[in-house]
C-alpha cells in the first residue's frame, strides 16, 4: 500500500469546495436544530435548490454568476417558508417527517423528464463555469504545495467557498449571541414558555428555518461551483451525513459544523483510499468495490457511537452532556 | 425578604404612597391607606407582625357590588368573562356563563380535578381556543388574541408543570422575560451597539428580581441544575420581568414544601403590594385562606360559588362540590393512629364511619344467611 498517496488524498480533502459544501449546510443545520430545536431532514433539497438556482440562472436565462448565487438563495427562502407554514405550528418531530418528504419531491421534480428543458431531468447540468471563472481575481498559474496545489480556477472556488463560510459563521455567531438567539434557543427548550413571555414563536422559527435554508444552498452553490450538478447526489443520504456532521461537531456551537465537516471528510477521503488499498492487498476478504461501500458502514455506526457517547459533539458544553433529557 | 418583615430597599419617607407598578417599592411596608383594600376592615394599625415574623399584611375587600354570588359585578373588574364555553368533544371542559376577575386583588380558583381551572386559564391567556364566548383584560377584547400578544398586554402566566428553559442559564431565563428588547428583531441582532444598552439594563434589573427571589447566587448556572422549588421561583421571578398587570399562577405550591410555600406566598403578597391582579389555581385551602381576598369555585366547567374566602368554605355547595364535610378533621386523629382531642366534626365523622362500618357488617351476615 501506498501510504503517502492515501495521506496525501485525505489530506486535500481539508481543504476542497466539498469539505466547504458540506460546511456551509450543516452551519445552516446548527441554526435549524443545533439553537432552534427544528428537526430538518431536508437539507438536501435546500442544497438541491442552491445548486440548480445557480445553474438555471445561467445555462437557461444568461444571468452573471452572483446573480445566480442570489437566486438559489431567494429559491430556499421560498421553499423555507412553503415548508414552514403548515409543519411550525405543529411539535417538532412532524416538521422531520414533512422536511424528508419535501426534499425528496425537490429532488425527483429535478430529476423528471417534464422539466428537461432547464434541468436537463437525470443527467444534470454543467459547463456554467465560464462566467465564475471570469471573474476570478487570481492570475493563472499554480498555487500551494505538496497536497494542496491547485490551479487559479480551482482555488478561486476554495477562496470563494471559505468568503462564504467565513461570513455564514460570523452572521450565526453575532445573532446566537444576540437577544434574538436567546429567544430561539428558548424555543428550543420550551416553546410554551416563551409564548407566555411575549415572543411571537412561529416568526423566529420561521426566521431560523429561512436562515438555515438559505445557508444550505450556499453549500449548494459551492457544491456546484467547481464541477457539475448530479441530481443524483442529492439523496436523502447527503441529509444523513450533514446530520453526522453537524452532531460530530457539537449542534449548539459555532465552529462544530466546520470541525465536523473537517474531520468528516478527512476521514471519509481517508477510507476511500485506504479500504480498496487494503482489499487489493487481501488484508480484506472483499473486492475492492465493496470496500469502497464499507466507509458508508462505517458513517452510519460512527453516527451511532457520536449519539449515544458524546451526544454535545466535539465542541459542546461539557455541562450540557448532564443534563441532556 | 419580606418574610422577616424588613424590605429590603430603604423605606421610602411616605409610606402611605400607593404602590407604584415599578419593581422596586419597598414590600414589608403596607399602609392602611393602600389604595388596594378600602379601610374598613383594617386595623388602625394596618399591618399586623405575628409571633413568627411574619407580616400579616390586610385583605381586600369590598371587590364585589353586590351579594357574593356566582357571576357578581366586581367594582373594578380587570378581566370580564361572558358565555365562555370549552368542548373536548362530548365533554364540556368550561361552560362559564359571566365571570369578572377583581383589580388590584388576589383570587383563587378552586375547584376538584377535572372541573376546568386550567382550561379556563388557557383560554385567558390565549393558549387554547373556546368553541363561543368572550372576554375582555383591561377593558379590550382578547378573544382569539393569541398567546403572545395577550402577553405583551401585561398579562403573564406560569405553568402547573414548571417550564424553566433547562439549557439556558438562570439569568438568560431571566432576561427572556423582558418585553420589548430591541435585540429581539433579526435585523438588529447582528449590531450590538443597538440592542447593548438596554441589554444591560435588562440585565440589573434581572438580576435584582433574582436577589428578592434568592436566585442570585444561582445566575449563571443552568436552569437545569435548579431544584424544582427553585424553578417555581424562576418562572415567577421570569415572568415578573415583564412588569405585568396581572400575573396568572396555575398551581404556583404543586410539589413545593412547607418552608419554600411560606416564601413563595410572601412573594405572591408582594405581588400585590406591588399593585398587580394576581389569579391563581391551587387545591391548598390553607393557603387559598391566607392570601386569597376572592375565591371563585369551579366544579365541572362551572363556576358554582365566589366569594371572600370565609364565606366561600361555608358554602355547602362548595363543601359537596369540592372540600368535603369534614375538611378540618385529622385523619389521623379520627381513626385512632394519633392521640389528638376529637372535636364535635370529628366525633361525627367518627361516628358516620362507624354507622357505616356496623351496615357493612349487618349487610354481609344478611347475605351469610
Amino acid at each position: 500500500m501506498d501510504f503517502g498517496q492515501i495521506f496525501n488524498l485525505s489530506l486535500g480533502y481539508l481543504f476542497s469546495p466539498v469539505t466547504l459544501a458540506y460546511a456551509l449546510a450543516a452551519t445552516g443545520l446548527a441554526v435549524h436544530f443545533g439553537y432552534a430545536g427544528l428537526l430538518n431532514f431536508g437539507m438536501a433539497g435546500f442544497m438541491a435548490i442552491g445548486a440548480y438556482g445557480y445553474a438555471i440562472s445561467i445555462l437557461s436565462f444568461g444571468l452573471p454568476w452572483w446573480v445566480g448565487i442570489i437566486i438559489g438563495m431567494i429559491g430556499a427562502s421560498i421553499f423555507a417558508v412553503i415548508l414552514g407554514i403548515p409543519t411550525l405550528r405543529l411539535r417538532a418531530d412532524y416538521l422531520a417527517i414533512v422536511t424528508i418528504a419535501a426534499a425528496e419531491i425537490v429532488r425527483l421534480l429535478f430529476t423528471t423528464q417534464l422539466f428537461d428543458e432547464w434541468t436537463n431531468s437525470a443527467d444534470g447540468l454543467g459547463g456554467y463555469h465560464a462566467d465564475f471563472r471570469s471573474a476570478n481575481p487570481f492570475p493563472p498559474g499554480t498555487y500551494g504545495f505538496g497536497p494542496w496545489t491547485y490551479s487559479a480556477d480551482q482555488l478561486w472556488v476554495r477562496v470563494f467557498g471559505l468568503l462564504l463560510l467565513g461570513i455564514a459563521v460570523y452572521l450565526v455567531w453575532a445573532i446566537m449571541r444576540s437577544p434574538w438567539g436567546r429567544v430561539l434557543k428558548g424555543i428550543r427548550e420550551d416553546e410554551d414558555a416563551v409564548r407566555s413571555l411575549g415572543k411571537n414563536v412561529f416568526a423566529y422559527k420561521m426566521q431560523a428555518l429561512i436562515i438555515g435554508g438559505v445557508f444550505g444552498a450556499l453549500g449548494g452553490v459551492v457544491f456546484a461551483l467547481p464541477s457539475a450538478v448530479v441530481p443524483a447526489l442529492y439523496q436523502t443520504s447527503l441529509t444523513f451525513f450533514i446530520w453526522t456532521i453537524l452532531l460530530l461537531g457539537g449542534a449548539a456551537t459555532v465552529f462544530g459544523p466546520v470541525v465536523g465537516a473537517v474531520i468528516f471528510w478527512f476521514i471519509m477521503a481517508f477510507l476511500d483510499a485506504l479500504l480498496p488499498a487494503m482489499a487489493s492487498a487481501g488484508i480484506l476478504p472483499i473486492s475492492s468495490i465493496q470496500a469502497a461501500i464499507l466507509r458508508f458502514i462505517l458513517v452510519g455506526v460512527a453516527l451511532m457511537l457520536i449519539v449515544i457517547f458524546r451526544p454535545q459533539g466535539i465542541l459542546g458544553n461539557k455541562r450540557e452532556l448532564t443534563f441532556v433529557k | 425578604m419580606s418574610s422577616n418583615g424588613t424590605p429590603q430597599e430603604p423605606t421610602t419617607p411616605d409610606a402611605a404612597t400607593p404602590p407604584a407598578s415599578e419593581s422596586v417599592t419597598p414590600v414589608g411596608a403596607v399602609s392602611p391607606t393602600d389604595s388596594v383594600s378600602p379601610a374598613d376592615s383594617v386595623s388602625p394599625t394596618g399591618t399586623v407582625t405575628t409571633p413568627t415574623g411574619s407580616v400579616r399584611r390586610p385583605k381586600a375587600t369590598g371587590l364585589a357590588t353586590g351579594e357574593a354570588v356566582p357571576g357578581v359585578a366586581k367594582t373594578d373588574p380587570i378581566m370580564v368573562i361572558d358565555n365562555v364555553t370549552r368542548r373536548f368533544g362530548g365533554l364540556t371542559a368550561v361552560d362559564v356563563e359571566h365571570l369578572e376577575i377583581p383589580r388590584h386583588a388576589i383570587t383563587a380558583l378552586i375547584g376538584p380535578n377535572g372541573a376546568g381551572k386550567t382550561t379556563l386559564f388557557n383560554l385567558l391567556c390565549g393558549f387554547d381556543k373556546p368553541n363561543s364566548g368572550t372576554w375582555s383584560y383591561d377593558g379590550k377584547n382578547i378573544s382569539g388574541v393569541p398567546s403572545f400578544k395577550v402577553a405583551r398586554m401585561g398579562q403573564v402566566r406560569t405553568f402547573q408543570l414548571t417550564k424553566a428553559l433547562s439549557l439556558l442559564t438562570v439569568l438568560e431565563n431571566m432576561k427572556l422575560g423582558s418585553t420589548g428588547q430591541k435585540g429581539e428583531s433579526l435585523w438588529a441582532s447582528v449590531i450590538p451597539a443597538i440592542w447593548r444598552k438596554q441589554d444591560d439594563e435588562i440585565e440589573s434589573k434581572a438580576m435584582e428580581l433574582l436577589t428578592r427571589f434568592k436566585l442570585d447566587a444561582k445566575a449563571d448556572d443552568y436552569a437545569a441544575s435548579l431544584s424544582g422549588g427553585q424553578r417555581k421561583l424562576l418562572e415567577m421571578a421570569r415572568a415578573l420581568m415583564s412588569d405585568p398587570n396581572l400575573v396568572m399562577l396555575d398551581e404556583p405550591m404543586a410539589g413545593v414544601n412547607p418552608a419554600l410555600t411560606e416564601s413563595l406566598l410572601d412573594h405572591i403578597l408582594d405581588l400585590k403590594d406591588l399593585g398587580m391582579t394576581v389569579l391563581f389555581v391551587e387545591h391548598d385551602m390553607h393557603m387559598v385562606r391566607h392570601i386569597a381576598d376572592w375565591v371563585i369555585v369551579m366544579a365541572e366547567g362551572r363556576v358554582v360559588a365566589e366569594g371572600p374566602p370565609e364565606q366561600v368554605m361555608h358554602d355547602q355547595a362548595v363543601i359537596d362540590a369540592y372540600l368535603g364535610s369534614h375538611q378540618d378533621v385529622d385523619l389521623g386523629v379520627v381513626t385512632g393512629r394519633i392521640a389528638g382531642e376529637l372535636d364535635t366534626s370529628a366525633m361525627e365523622l367518627l361516628e358516620e364511619i362507624e354507622e357505616e362500618h356496623e351496615a357493612a357488617i349487618a349487610e354481609a351476615e344478611e347475605e351469610n344467611k
